[in-house]
């Protein structure tokens, strides 16, 4: 179960319209691929105000979060 | 070490000292020289350069500003240092061009980017609060899109030397600036003798300047226009408190210095016009909405790697010779021997920046795909 977001490559703030839009459709863990820095930083604030847990694996020069209720 | 200055950066706090930053630098940079009300202010400082290139000829707005080269090249620096820097493009790049020009022509409607309408809010030029609430209607109407599913596409990772290309061409700039080569009897570069394109900080100064705001913007990815845009979509005042805090810190500065004085007309640099600075500014909101990033954002992301915000800023400068060459750019309000004129927009100005809007709108409408 669970929901893939691939953000990778995208302008701000699309990931993180992306992501949200994951979280308030529930279906949860969340699992969210970016490539930037910024990207990362702006999704996981924006999870972590939303009252989530998030987890971050480097891969590479990608980045997954993990989004957890 | 470099996790703690990163997560630092990345906090609140971390933000609000950028801001704050680059406001003190900014009013200093105005006491060392620059124009009134413009310490930095990257669309007019890209319109100068333009002018410096020959790109436009009016006369009065022509110098090579070495803060645009220490904003890219700052930024440079903080991506290298924190391996941040990554060549990346081809996400509708004549899109992005396009919205580069049309964000120029609406932000020299106005005479000035949303840097320059905080420095002139801080000053006391009430057309400033006009001017901000267009760029708030811009903001707010480019926000409108990306909750429809609004996306240039996606970039994608690319050769590095694709990422130093606009670095390098800044180098090249600071180059002519410094050694000042003259290409043929009429040609180009130009230096203001009068007006504002010759009011400038010394070099080192400004280049100093540029490049601790390039530094700090890069590690706090500071955005005038993403502060509004955040707001509006998720309630989200990180940037915000970043962008207050330039506008605070630049007031207490010229405070302090005594430079503020409230009023509509005449103020530096500026038309009390204001439908077309409420207009003008709304073009420019939108299409920097439009593109992910305000004029100095836009250089910053140039700067580590971003080859598509590198073509939104090349978009900013042919945009200056365009508005300049067309007679689209803003005239300011002045005293000419002690009577009061009043500027504003020409008729092609006018024409131009509803055409602008309309062309922004059609952007938002037809680039968009089902999330």
């Amino acid at each position: 179960m669970g929901k893939q977001v691939d953000a990778r490559g995208l302008s701000c703030p699309q990931p993180v319209i992306l992501a949200r839009k994951a979280i308030s459709e529930g279906n949860f863990p969340i699992e969210v691929t970016v490539d930037t820095v910024t990207s990362r930083e702006n999704v996981r604030r924006m999870a972590e105000n939303s009252g989530c847990r998030v987890g971050v694996e480097a891969a590479g020069d990608e980045f997954k979060l993990i989004i957890t209720q | 070490m470099r996790n703690r200055i990163t997560l630092f950066f990345a906090s609140r706090p971390g933000i609000i000292l950028a801001g704050a930053v680059i406001g003190i630098i900014a009013v200093l940079l105005q006491k060392a020289g620059n124009p009134p009300n413009m310490g930095v202010c990257v669309a007019c400082f890209e319109r100068d350069i333009a002018g410096a290139l020959g790109l436009h000829r009016a006369a009065a707005v022509q110098y090579i500003r070495p803060e645009i080269i220490g904003f890219m090249l700052g930024s440079l620096v903080a991506a290298l240092l924190f391996r941040e820097f990554k060549a990346r493009g081809g996400s509708a790049p004549i899109v992005r061009f396009t919205l580069g020009i049309l964000a120029m022509i609406g932000a020299l409607a106005f005479l000035g980017c949303p840097w320059r309408a905080l420095l002139r809010l801080a000053g006391g030029d009430l057309n400033a609060i006009v001017g901000l609430a267009g760029l708030s209607a811009g903001i707010f109407i480019g926000v409108l899109f990306l909750k429809n599913g609004y996306t240039l596409g996606r970039s994608s990772k690319t050769y590095a030397s694709v990422g130093w290309i606009m670095p390098l061409i800044m180098v090249l700039l600071f180059l002519l600036l410094v050694f000042r080569p003259k290409f043929g009897e009429v040609g180009a570069l130009f230096f203001s003798e009068k007006g504002p394109g010759s009011m400038h900080a010394p070099v080192v100064l400004s280049l100093l300047g540029g490049l601790l705001i390039g530094f700090l913007a890069q590690r706090t990815r500071f955005c005038t226009m993403g502060s509004l845009r955040d707001i509006m979509l998720m309630k989200d005042f990180h940037l915000a408190s970043g962008v207050a805090a330039l506008l605070i810190s630049a007031a207490i500065v010229n405070f302090t210095l005594g430079a503020v004085r409230f009023g509509f007309s005449p103020q530096p640099i500026a038309h009390s016009a204001h439908v077309w600075n409420f207009l003008g500014m709304a073009l420019a909101g939108l299409s920097f909405t439009l593109a992910g990033g305000c004029p100095g954002r836009q250089l910053f992301l140039a700067g580590e790697g971003d080859g598509d915000a590198a073509i939104f800023a090349l978009g900013m400068i042919v945009g200056a010779g365009i508005s300049h060459n067309l007679n689209l750019a803003g005239k300011p309000d002045g005293i000419i021997e002690g009577v009061a004129t009043t500027g504003g927009l020409s008729a092609e100005g006018m024409v131009a920046v509803v055409a602008g809007l309309a062309v922004c709108i059609a952007i938002g409408f037809s680039m968009r795909e089902k999330w």
